[in-house]
């Protein structure tokens, strides 16, 4: 009624250009205290010596052209990437396809193949999960052997000892962990039994492969397994190491599994054996479905060991991802540029491992429902 | 109502079944084991090997490079003492490493949690580039691609002043000379005197803080005696020990003692992976410990250092040292990838080296084996102890 005693406060006068935006931003996290004005000057230093130089040197000289090392050798101060190039298909496929790029299209379409039927396993709501596993674990090992092995439906054979490159280390790992982990979960299953014999087995079990190095086991896989077999029975070099690394991993899954199997409520034991399901009935539609959802994060980690671990079987001659970098940079035409190998082979792990721990650690966020703490 | 309890029938028994089960999985396993280590047997003798530890004693016809602690002789030492010279060298860059990247490690971790943003984020990146790409692949890059080629031949070595001298054979540092056997004895004894005094010390401070609420700068103290006591006791045992400078020969140097360029590219490679796994620890266990043990640190009247060391530090170290020793375990094991740059270590040296010479495989596989489960086991051991003990502190 009375509009003339209606207070009006005065609009808010902004806040001091100093605490806001850039400035603001910098005052707080780089200037804050003497301490903190000192540590920036040193990060900068650190920066302005590493990364200039190092963008100078792998991009802005960089050699990309050509197909030998001429366009390199007429300029030092710069990366050789050529050497990359024309090697590529060699240090991602190996020997055989490094030298039969017609034939290329086998290991890509086996990789095509395999995104095309992990993807849908990752999408929440689809339906057919089931086929698409038994697609995945049963029918995809053989299509993909065939395919890059070569031999049926007509195609030239590819040696497994010409296999090398990206693909054998994925080759390796995958395998690792599809055959580590049915063993993984008897494994743990067995370290949490109530019959002691079976208890003591697979700790034992699991402590031997987990307190040796790989190297150690690969050395035993690669000299001794043919030892342990009649003479009649024979591996080659990749079926060894993969043998060694399965039964390696098959420790690390099923510690990983355990720790699911640890973190489930007791009452969900209880709860199953007060319905009378059996032993293996429990487990298979009451715990393992937790568990095992539980305990993905843990089994992503140790494949991150894993694969990064495989470039361990260059020391007994297979020629992977780091060994196929090595030995092209090693070769005589490209001999002095291992920089430019190693660095382009740690590029490609990078990103791998990098992608899969990010991969873990959202997934460990999502299945934290809160009830830990 | 029928009784309706029947007698189950033997075969339903669960302690029937699982003592079958037990006997059967024993006999499968006993058949496993037993028909692998015949067939290994039988295919060594078809090869003219007959398993044993007879070559063990006898002299090994190869050189060995580097031997700290040994003397290795060509022609006279044995099998025994190259698997003696494996072991300590696994142990001598497990040491080192475990030291370097405990220090580097905490280092970056703490950094890591630094107010300044840039510096967190270098740390974070440095995190992240090490503990994502393999180490074999760091060790190779570090020995083939930086250390071999950029260090300068033995005639333009680095040097510092003229007691320490760098090129691509390694570093040359002074080593020591015992002149009086007494005397070096006088110093361990002075030292392990000086060590048991700390302890004793830190004990009575602790009673007495706990009495008076009065501190004692142990720290400082302890500092001061472990530089102190060794030098008093250099001169009072009358200078036990000289040291021995390397010098330039006509190619290469003579004197001193040599750390080889492989074990110094290792130790790097698994200080600087470790480290980085380390400094995830740290975070971790620094970040365990909740915001209100600070805040109630700081109303009950405690400076900010007196904070970290008193409330911050001792729960943050339960959570840090568990991952911290297995990491130990994961660095001691790594070393045996020194194989791909011919550092003597055990892998190298007895299951490579050794086992190509005897073809003695089911042996030396069993005891290089047998050197990792031990450090393993013990590890394992020590951390169930630890474990043990913190438990009974937490609430």
């Amino acid at each position: 009624m009375n509009a003339a005693f209606t207070h009006k406060p005065a609009p808010d006068r902004p806040p001091p250009r100093i605490s806001v935006g850039a400035v603001g931003w910098m005052r707080d996290n780089l200037f804050s205290s003497w301490m903190n004005t000192a540590l920036t000057i040193v990060a900068v230093y650190i920066l302005i010596t590493l990364i200039p130089p190092f963008v100078q040197w792998a991009l802005l000289d960089a050699n990309w052209g050509g197909r030998d090392r001429s366009i390199c050798d007429a300029n030092k101060d710069g990366a050789c990437w050529t050497f990359i190039k024309v090697r590529f298909l060699q240090i991602m496929f190996g020997l055989y396809y490094g030298a039969n790029p017609d034939q290329v299209w086998r290991p890509v379409l086996a990789f095509a193949l395999l995104i095309a039927l992990a993807i849908p396993l990752f999408v929440e709501s689809f339906p057919y999960k089931r086929y698409v596993s038994i697609g995945l674990l049963v029918v995809f090992p053989f299509v993909g052997y065939g395919l890059i092995h070569g031999q049926w439906f007509g195609l030239p054979v590819a040696e497994t000892s010409q296999w090398g490159g990206f693909m054998l280390t994925f080759v390796l790992a995958s395998v690792g962990i599809v055959c580590a982990l049915p063993i993984g979960i008897l494994l743990a299953l067995g370290r949490r039994s109530n019959m002691p014999l079976v208890r003591t087995l697979s700790v034992s079990y699991i402590e031997f492969w987990r307190g040796t190095p790989l190297i150690t086991i690969l050395f035993m896989a690669s000299v001794m397994l043919p030892l342990f077999f009649p003479a009649e029975v024979d591996f080659d070099k990749v079926a060894r190491a993969m043998i060694g690394i399965a039964l390696f991993q098959s420790a690390y899954t099923a510690e990983a599994i355990r720790g699911g199997l640890q973190a489930m409520p007791r009452g969900q034991f209880e709860g199953a054996d007060a319905m009378g399901l059996k032993y293996w009935q429990s487990m298979r539609l009451i715990i393992l479905p937790q568990a095992l959802k539980i305990s993905i994060p843990g089994i992503v980690n140790s494949f991150i060991e894993l694969f990064k671990d495989t470039s361990l079987v260059a020391i007994i001659g297979l020629l992977d991802l780091l060994n196929m970098a090595q030995t092209a940079s090693r070769s005589i035409e490209w001999k002095g540029y291992d920089i430019e190998a190693y660095l382009f082979a740690a590029l490609l792990f990078w990103i791998c491992c990098y992608g899969m721990s990010r991969y873990s650690q959202a997934l460990e966020r999502k299945l934290d429902t809160g009830h830990k703490h | 109502m029928a009784e309706h309890h029947t007698k189950i029938p033997w075969h339903r028994n669960p302690k029937v079944r699982s003592i079958f089960f037990q006997v059967a999985l024993l006999a499968a396993t006993v058949w496993v084991a037993a028909t692998i280590l015949g067939n290994t047997v039988e295919n060594l003798e078809e090869r003219g090997i007959r398993t044993g530890l007879g070559f063990m004693g006898g002299a090994a016809p190869f050189n060995v490079g580097f031997s700290p602690f040994i003397e290795y002789k060509l022609g006279e030492s044995t099998y025994t003492d190259v698997f003696i010279i494996g072991v300590l060298n696994t142990m001598l860059v497990s040491v080192l490493g475990i030291v370097a990247a405990t220090v580097l490690g905490f280092f970056i971790g703490v950094l890591r949690l630094s107010p300044n943003w840039l510096m967190a984020k270098i740390a974070s990146a440095y995190i992240e580039i090490f503990r994502n790409v393999p180490l074999l692949l760091q060790i190779m890059f570090w020995n083939f691609a930086v250390f071999l080629p950029i260090l300068p031949a033995p005639r333009q070595s680095w040097g510092l002043g003229a007691t320490a001298f760098l090129n691509n054979r390694g570093l040359y540092l002074p080593s020591p000379i015992v002149e009086s056997a007494a005397g070096v004895w006088l110093m361990v004894a002075a030292i392990a005197a000086t060590i048991v005094g700390i302890i004793i010390l830190r004990r009575w401070a602790h009673r007495r803080q706990n009495r008076t609420g009065q501190p004692f700068p142990v720290l400082r103290v302890a500092l001061a005696a472990v530089v102190v006591v060794p030098v008093l006791a250099y001169f009072a045992g009358g200078q036990p020990f000289t040291l021995d400078f390397p010098f330039l020969d006509t190619f290469n140097f003579e004197g001193g003692m040599r750390i080889p360029t492989p074990l110094f590219a290792l130790w790097f490679a698994l200080t600087t992976y470790t480290a980085s796994f380390i400094a995830e620890a740290v975070r971790g266990g620094i970040l365990s410990v909740s915001h209100g043990q600070t805040e109630a640190a700081y109303a009950l009247g405690l400076n900010r250092k007196r904070t970290l060391d008193l409330v911050i530090i001792p729960q943050a170290m339960r959570v840090i040292i568990p991952p911290t020793i297995s990491q130990y375990l994961n660095l001691t094991k790594n070393s045996s990838l020194a194989v791909a740059i011919a550092y003597e270590e055990l892998v190298n040296l007895w299951a490579g080296i050794a086992l190509n010479q005897t073809g003695q495989a089911l042996i030396i596989i069993a005891m290089t084996i047998a050197v990792y489960e031990t450090l393993s086991l013990g590890t394992s051991a020590f951390l169930n102890w630890y474990n043990a003990r913190r438990q009974l502190v937490e609430r």
